[in-house]
């Protein structure tokens, strides 16, 4: 168990890297808190598993520290930092049986054999493996060699960090659900750190007490699924976060009063923009509603989305994505929006104005 | 829906069932009927039933080089084998060294058999060859022509040099194969190398070391050329393999039936082995 602090990490795939281009991860400071529960998420070749590789030792940082409780690992060998790591497809011992494949890590650091047996048997009933504990791993479909991959990240008590790299994307959709809930369960019982990669938001949002997103080597914003959702620091946040994604629409910051389209509006962070470089609003589909002044917009098309309707509108040549509950008229035509000023940010170049980098 | 049943396809695998006929079954039933029938030339022939079989299986010749030929052959296994796949474990797996390493690996591979023979003939000579001197200048008395110690010791050297680069292909290629994410569970497992090659790369390999045993198998089983250069069968008859014999009784003898009777013999036991050697090497995949 131990606190996990990257400090300035920096990765690189190449020998002699030259522009940020070349860093498969920029620059990296961050803390796990010991006992969280993080997810990890971002688009495909954010870095992902590369931030992984670093933290359990299977790639040495470019530059940068590790500090396990403040104690330097960087060059360790992921033995030495005591740490488990389930990968994103299955990886099992084939000539060994399910019981010997889940006591393999234990049996590499000599635990006494009744010991083995008692943890084995425990993670594998959480895992149902328990009917084929003595079958050979090469025979059971993909779905059971997964869940030995887990069950083996799973089996030891004491390791720093259980890491997932999207454990479950081989995995049947019922049974997904069934082992999410399961390691989240398994977190609240034992309170181990553990970081769960994933590029599926609704994984990462049931999943976590903290929300890591990475975009392009570099983690964007780090925070609880409801911070990420009410103010996102950057417009990929938004975007990325919440199905629809944010409305990010231009607009010129003018006289206390972010102007779109020639129409003021509030903005919670008004106060700390300064109108430098690109300027944009951002504002949540849930954050709109229909009213009968404001800002002009053209309804364009209303699709049912089960409890909530998504109202797809143009203004100033932009579209404006808004949510209306079930029931009620749908809009037609013209019409005017109204953004909820506790909900609508300004960004420049990007990031969120007034957000700490 | 409507099946019609009818055996027509049959017909389109016609050209390769006589393909196969005038490859393998014709020569191969040529054999059979010599091995079945007593001639004196003229193309006359009688019927001698299991006459030539039973003389050749009470032969104490054949007897003799067939054992010779079995602890070649194993001697061969025995070395190759491993010998082939520790070096494929040390070969690097990636860097500008992967294809000077596979280009110098493959060079015997390249070497036409009987120059294999004549290049160890030179080489094992004991007055002028490097092999031959060197081995004499340590004081060790070596002499291929006379003494049967220097015979197998050179044939079975001139082998391992030949064959093992295909053993060591073959493993190589194997262990290239293995993912990544295999020696990484590995290392978060804590496993030292042993438990790596115990339990990834042995049995990863399993299937190619199958092949590559089969394949030295008979090839080592068959081997003629190489040896015939080198050592004639001699001194005496201590280098005679099985192959060897064959020829000196078809060719020098004009056996006719006795050789085939021997041929087919011969092909029994390579099948019978290589077929125990499959089982046993696959055995466990049918559990
Ligand atoms: N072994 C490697 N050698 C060179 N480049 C690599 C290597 N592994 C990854 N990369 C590059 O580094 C970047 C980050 O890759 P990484 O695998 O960390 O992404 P990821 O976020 O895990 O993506 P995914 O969701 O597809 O798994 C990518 O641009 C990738 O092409
Ligand atoms: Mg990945």
């Amino acid at each position: 168990m131990a606190e996990i602090r990257l400090e300035n990490l920096r990765h690189s795939y190449s020998a002699n890297p030259q522009t940020d281009e070349d860093y498969a991860l920029k620059r990296l400071t961050i803390t796990w808190q010991d006992g969280g529960a993080y997810a990890l998420l971002g688009p495909s070749g954010c870095g992902k598993t590369t931030l992984l590789n670093l933290i359990s030792g299977l790639l040495t940082p470019t530059a940068g520290k590790i500090l396990f409780d403040g104690r330097d690992v960087s060059r360790s060998s992921p033995e030495a930092r005591n740490i488990a790591q389930v990968f994103q497809f299955p990886v099992i011992y084939d000539t060994m049986t399910v019981f010997d494949n889940l006591a393999f890590p234990l049996r590499n650091r000599g635990v006494p054999e009744a010991e083995i047996a008692s943890r084995v048997g425990e993670v594998a009933g959480m895992l149902e493996l328990t009917k084929t504990l003595h079958k050979r791993a090469s025979g059971l479909t993909a779905d059971g060699k997964q869940k030995i991959s887990l069950g083996r990240g799973l089996v030891r008590p004491d390791v720093n960090v259980i890491m997932f790299d999207e454990p479950l994307t081989v995995i049947d959709p019922h049974l997904k659900w069934q082992l999410r809930s399961k390691l989240k369960e398994l977190h609240l019982r034992t309170r181990r750190t553990m970081i769960y990669v994933t590029h599926d938001q609704t994984e990462a949002l049931t999943f976590a007490d903290q929300v890591v997103v990475m975009n392009l080597g570099e983690v964007v914003q780090a925070g609880t699924p409801v911070e990420l959702f009410e103010r996102p620091q950057h417009t990929f946040v938004g975007h990325f976060i919440g199905s629809p994604g944010m409305n990010v629409l231009p607009c010129e910051v003018r006289g206390g009063k972010a102007v779109f389209g020639g129409t003021p509006v509030d903005a919670a962070n008004i106060g700390a923009a300064n109108s430098r470089g690109r300027t944009e609003l951002g504002v949540r589909p849930e954050f709109v509603s229909i009213a009968s002044s404001g800002i002009p917009a053209e309804v364009v098309r209303v699709s049912d989305a089960g409890r909530y309707r998504i109202v797809e509108t143009r203004s100033h040549g932009h579209t404006v994505k808004l949510l209306l509950k079930e029931g009620g008229e749908a809009p037609r035509g013209s019409t005017f929006l109204s953004f909820d000023p506790a909900h609508t940010q300004v960004y420049e170049d990007g990031w969120m104005a007034g957000a700490h980098r | 829906m409507n099946k019609t049943v009818n055996n027509k396809a049959w017909w389109l695998v016609l050209p390769v069932f006589l393909m196969v006929a005038f490859n393998a079954l014709v020569p191969l039933m040529t054999v059979v009927n010599y091995s079945i029938q007593e001639t004196f030339g003229n193309n006359e022939f009688f019927w001698s039933g299991t006459t030539w079989f039973e003389q050749i299986l009470h032969d104490g010749e054949f007897h003799a080089s067939l054992r010779r030929q079995l602890v070649f052959t194993g001697l061969v296994l025995l070395i190759e084998i491993p010998l082939g796949l520790a070096i494929a474990l040390c070969m690097p797996r990636q860097g500008p060294w992967v294809s000077v390493c596979l280009v110098l690996v493959a060079l015997p591979l390249l070497v036409p058999w009987n120059v294999v023979g004549s290049m160890w003939n030179i080489m094992a000579l004991p007055d002028i060859g490097l092999l031959g001197k060197g081995i004499n200048a340590l004081g060790i008395p070596f002499n291929y022509t006379r003494q049967p110690i220097s015979a197998w010791f050179t044939v079975v050297l001139m082998d391992v040099w030949h064959w093992t680069s295909l053993v060591l292909l073959l493993c190589y290629a194997g262990l290239v194969a293995i993912p990544d994410a295999y020696y990484q569970a590995a290392k978060v497992d804590g496993a030292g190398p042993w438990a790596v090659f115990r339990h990834i790369q042995l049995p990863k390999l399993k299937h190619v070391l199958t092949i590559a045993v089969l394949l030295r198998f008979m090839d080592s089983f068959m081997i003629y050329t190489e040896v015939i250069v080198l050592t004639g069968g001699g001194p005496g008859s201590t280098t005679k393999f099985l192959s060897i014999d064959l020829v000196q009784k078809a060719l020098g003898g004009f056996d006719l039936g006795p050789a085939a009777a021997f041929s087919i013999v011969y092909f029994l036991i390579i099948l019978f082995l290589s077929w125990l050697f499959y089982t046993l090497m696959m055995r466990e995949e049918a559990r």
